[in-house]
């Protein structure tokens, strides 16, 4: 029998506020253990939680950036249940009114478009972290991420295949980060997905049992682990089994994944209003100013650089994948005026400096306006590519300045006929072979004579003016 | 120096005309809770050094004109579940025997930049949870009026330590009749304060959605004025009001001309003893005759009040005291195999049985399939008593009832009746559930010889309202100045 696999995703994405979503503690990743903590976010006797605005804008933006409707009459529920993470043991979170409902989201997998539901939207506060100490065989706990804000966002179970899931997720990435609410960087754990997955005869509408998976933060363990995971389940249905449903834990170092908490075990978190807050009420002003000053996002991003610059569809896609790169490309683009160009620099030198030095978008410091200036001095014939690619990488470097290290380097272009001449002279008197080879008819031979004039001039001459002249002299010769 | 038919607010104005110092004062509250506090138990901790080199400090600011506040320099108690930054918090409970919070609740905060001299913490139900003030962990309070009788609580330790004149006034807090009750019991007068009057930060939570801090004062005007330091907006509590401080000074006269109250016939039935029924109706005729209008009316929803608070009380502290966990701090079992053995024996010796009654209620009503039964009815119930509270206001000024039922009772009498316990709050819980203010003030004495208190229920932020007809009311009667017997003997030590 053919099966069909049903997919739906809670995507977990960290909030980039300064401070937490219930106190003033910096959200900063990393730091020594318990340092980003005050009495609150700790879980302190006679405490207060006080919502951060922010989180609100954010969660607004995400919103309308995925279609939803906004809630107006927001409230905060508690989720009750003991883990040592988890201070107040309860985890302020929204269950009955969410702020952003019955939304969508576009994604594109070969060629075929197609919508996948988004279910909700809710605000939450994110859990410490246990560290195990091998060494004292002893359990810590480190809150520092407590109370950092966390968007949840709850697909409808509309996937049909991994590459679908990997769509989306990369399109929400590409959106959360273009809205400036998330580094979404799933490395540090601040996008992470929850997978559930059942599986169903092909042509079947009744969904199948489903599993869960949680806090996955890779796309190739996701994909892995959705494949292996319908298999599993297909495996077992083929067998005459049943699928139970239950969370499973994905091991990415033995490609499988392993029953953790069944069913029956499921907890009861005992929901119910979180008294300490008020309900936040969201006016159309407040929604209005989150249009307004919603940035650009990626799918108009691409559009535009396609009729306005002229890009191709892979150009633009590429360019705006991140958006870091994107700024840099239409910052550099504003000044220079040479869109092509720039997306050349962009997608050759920079694309390719990044990955050698494994340097991330949001790590960047490449200044646009030295990457117009390195446009300008070629196209003003100032400097060969060749020196312009090596005066690009120091400024992706060292961050020169290009005027400066070109003149330090003597990379200036040599346009000066009477030096070009000498230096063929001397060249042609050198190679006595290669002008053999020339009147023997092998033509590739000037070619090494160029490159020969090339090197002498370490690079930095104007090739129209070199060819010019060796023309002249082998056609005394020849 | 002659100190005990002081009030609060006349020691502050003896100590600014130099008559006496605060240091002194503070001395002579040290010496009386040294000689009465054995039989008392108001107190879990009393900070004895601390106390006297926070007056020596407060002094030398009203000396050099810093400090001008009526209340500077005047000594006081706390009760034990609001924050004291540095200095012992233990909200009655082994579960917190030894926690000291690294931060102060705003109420500390007020009460000390206003020049208040803490001499320590007051005794309380573990965790609020009770109306005896027995359920302590460190034993239970006795009543000034008779130490074989409860004080009434939760706020116990503060109601008897104003009574003793162990201190001038004290803080409590109210999440169903914890301040009224034990005021009723003690002969001593205080406010629960309307929801949001004051801020709850540093207040350790028992249910977060009726907990309210008030005082608890030899008078009325004494109440008034720690209220107006206490109250106002706090940025660090999203469910505190954004208004202004009280300001009482327009209600200190005794004309209740124009001022209607109404007293609900449902009040008065069936289980309310004629001890505390007789007082409570005279003070009606008193109020009277100080010129207010006063008419009974119904008010039925009132019958649902107990079931309604202790569903919704019990939820909220379910999960409030989930965090007493034996992992942060205060009592862990140190002898222990996994995780969920540091859970279980770390919550089961830290938590006295009352406390984990409730903590079982809440989480019952809670539990999915229970949800809608019990915690969303009565969420719905509490929006319908809200609603006859404010028709009644639509009518009436304030309404006057009985406080509790009885009289203090002994020490040990009630306590292994739960359902007996919660009934005794029957005429305070539904005030909590509407957010509105109340106060209790002394209106005679049982048969018994123990005190009885009337309550006056306000409008919502209605505080000096409240406060106008309890001052005529105190004007005109004497049963706030009686004391104890064990204040009186005591003569030679004032």
């Amino acid at each position: 029998m053919n099966y069909q696999m049903v997919v739906g995703l809670e995507v977990h994405v960290e909030l980039s506020t300064k401070s937490k979503i219930f106190c003033s503690c910096t959200t900063e990743f990393g730091g020594e253990p318990n340092t980003h903590v005050c009495p609150v976010c700790s879980g302190m006797p006679g405490v207060l939680p006080v919502l951060n605005k922010k989180v609100v804008d954010y969660a607004i933006r995400a919103g309308i950036a995925t279609n939803c409707e906004i809630t107006r009459y927001n409230k905060f529920d508690r989720k009750n249940y003991f883990y040592p993470d988890l201070p107040k043991a309860y985890q302020v979170s929204q269950l009955y009114l969410p702020i952003c409902r019955n939304g969508k989201v576009e994604i594109e997998v070969n060629g075929e478009k197609k919508y996948i539901g988004i279910h909700e939207i809710h605000m939450e506060e994110d859990a410490g972290k246990l560290v195990h100490d091998p060494w004292d065989d002893c359990t810590l706990v480190d809150y520092n991420r407590c109370g950092v804000p966390l968007l949840e966002i709850v697909s409808e179970p509309d996937f049909r295949s991994a590459d679908e899931v990997i769509a989306y997720l990369t399109k929400l990435r590409e959106t959360m980060m273009y809205l400036g609410v998330s580094d979404c960087k799933m490395q540090e754990g601040s996008m992470r997905a929850d997978v559930n997955i059942s599986v169903m005869p092909m042509g079947s509408t009744k969904f199948g049992t489903r599993t869960e998976m949680k806090n996955m933060n890779s796309f190739k363990a996701i994909y892995k682990a959705i494949n292996y995971e319908a298999q599993r389940q297909i495996e077992i249905l083929e067998a005459g089994g049943a699928v139970t449903q239950e969370t499973r834990r994905w091991d990415d170092n033995k490609d499988a994944s392993f029953a953790m908490r069944s069913k029956e075990n499921a907890q009861d978190y005992r929901y119910f209003p979180e008294p300490d807050l008020l309900p936040i009420e969201i006016s159309d002003e407040w929604i209005q100013q989150a249009k307004d000053n919603m940035p650009e996002l990626p799918e108009a991003k691409r559009a535009r650089y396609m009729s306005e610059f002229g890009l191709s569809e892979y150009d633009a896609s590429v360019i705006t994948a991140e958006r870091q790169i994107a700024y840099i490309f239409e910052d550099a683009t504003a000044i220079c005026g040479k869109p092509k160009e720039v997306c050349n620099y962009v997608m050759g030198e920079l694309m390719r400096l990044m990955s050698e030095t494994g340097t991330l978008a949001e790590e960047l410091e490449m200044d646009p306006k030295k990457i117009a200036e390195i446009i300008e001095l070629v196209a003003d014939g100032k400097i060969n590519r060749t020196a312009a690619k090596e005066v690009f990488e120091a400024v992706f470097k060292e961050n020169v300045e290009p005027e400066k290290y070109i003149e330090e380097h003597d990379l200036a272009m040599v346009d000066n006929s009477d030096e070009v001449e000498a230096i063929v002279t001397k060249v042609i008197a050198d190679n006595p072979k290669s002008i053999e080879d020339l009147k023997a008819g092998k033509a590739k031979a000037r070619g090494f004579l160029v490159g020969q004039t090339m090197k002498a001039l370490k690079g930095k001459a104007n090739p129209q003016t070199v060819n010019k002249v060796l023309d002249e002299k082998l056609s005394e010769i020849l | 120096m002659e100190l005990k038919n002081k009030t609060a607010l006349e020691i502050g104005q003896m100590i600014k005309n130099k008559e006496v110092s605060s240091v002194e004062v503070t001395k002579e509250m040290l010496s009386n809770i040294k000689s009465r506090d054995e039989k008392v138990n108001a107190f879990v901790t009393v900070f004895e050094e601390e106390a006297v080199k926070q007056a020596e400090e407060v002094q030398a600011k009203i000396d050099s004109g810093e400090l001008t506040s009526p209340l500077a320099g005047v000594p006081m108690g706390i009760k034990d579940n609001i924050c004291t930054k540095d200095r012992l918090t233990t909200c009655g409970s082994k579960m917190l025997y030894n926690f000291k919070p690294p931060y102060n609740a705003t109420v500390t905060d007020k009460l000390e930049e206003a020049g208040a001299v803490v001499l320590g913490k007051l005794n309380m139900d573990e965790f609020a949870m009770g109306g005896s003030t027995e359920t302590s962990y460190f034993g239970a309070t006795g009543n000034p009026w008779d130490t074989e009788r409860v004080p009434g609580g939760s706020s116990g330790g503060s109601a008897a330590a104003v009574a003793a004149q162990e201190v001038t006034y004290a803080l409590g807090s109210d999440t169903g009749g914890s301040i009224r009750q034990p005021c009723s019991f003690c002969g001593v007068s205080g406010i629960k304060p309307t929801y949001g009057a004051v801020s709850r930060y540093g207040l350790v939570a028992f249910a977060s959605s009726l907990d309210q801090i008030g005082p608890v004062g030899r008078d009325i005007k004494d109440c008034a004025e720690v209220l107006s330091v206490i109250s106002g907006h706090d940025p660090k509590d999203s469910t505190s009001v954004k208004r202004p401080v009280f300001d009482f000074s327009s209600c200190f006269n005794t004309d209740l001309k124009g001022m209607k109250i109404g007293i609900p016939t449902n009040y008065f039935g069936e289980g309310l003893d004629e001890d505390v029924k007789k007082p409570v109706l005279e003070a009606a005729e008193t109020l009277k005759k100080l010129g207010a209008e006063i008419e009974e009316f119904e008010m039925n929803i009132v019958d649902y009040a107990i079931p309604t608070y202790y569903v919704l009380a019990c939820a909220e502290a379910s999960s409030n005291l989930s965090r007493y966990d034996g992992i942060k701090y205060g009592y862990r079992n140190r002898d222990c195999e996994d995780l969920m053995e540091v859970y279980l024996t770390s919550r089961s010796e830290g938590f006295g049985m009352e406390v984990k009654r409730r903590i079982m209620l809440g989480s019952f009503v809670l539990s999915s399939g229970y949800y809608d039964a019990y915690y969303n009815k009565s969420l719905k119930v509490r929006g319908l008593i809200k609603k006859s509270f404010d028709e009644a206001f639509e009518k009436y000024d304030m309404i006057l009832s009985p406080v509790a039922p009885t009289t203090a009772y002994k020490i040990g009498e009630n306590s292994s009746d739960p359902l007996k316990m919660y009934l005794g709050d029957i005429y305070t819980v539904s005030v909590n559930l509407a957010g509105i203010p109340a106060v209790s003030v002394p209106c005679g004495f049982g048969a018994n010889g123990m005190p009885v208190g009337m309550q006056l229920i306000g409008n919502a932020f209605d505080e000096p309202k409240l406060v106008r007809a309890a001052y005529a009311f105190q004007k005109e009667t004497d049963f706030h100045t009686k004391k104890p017997e064990m204040v009186e003997v005591k003569g030679g030590n004032n």
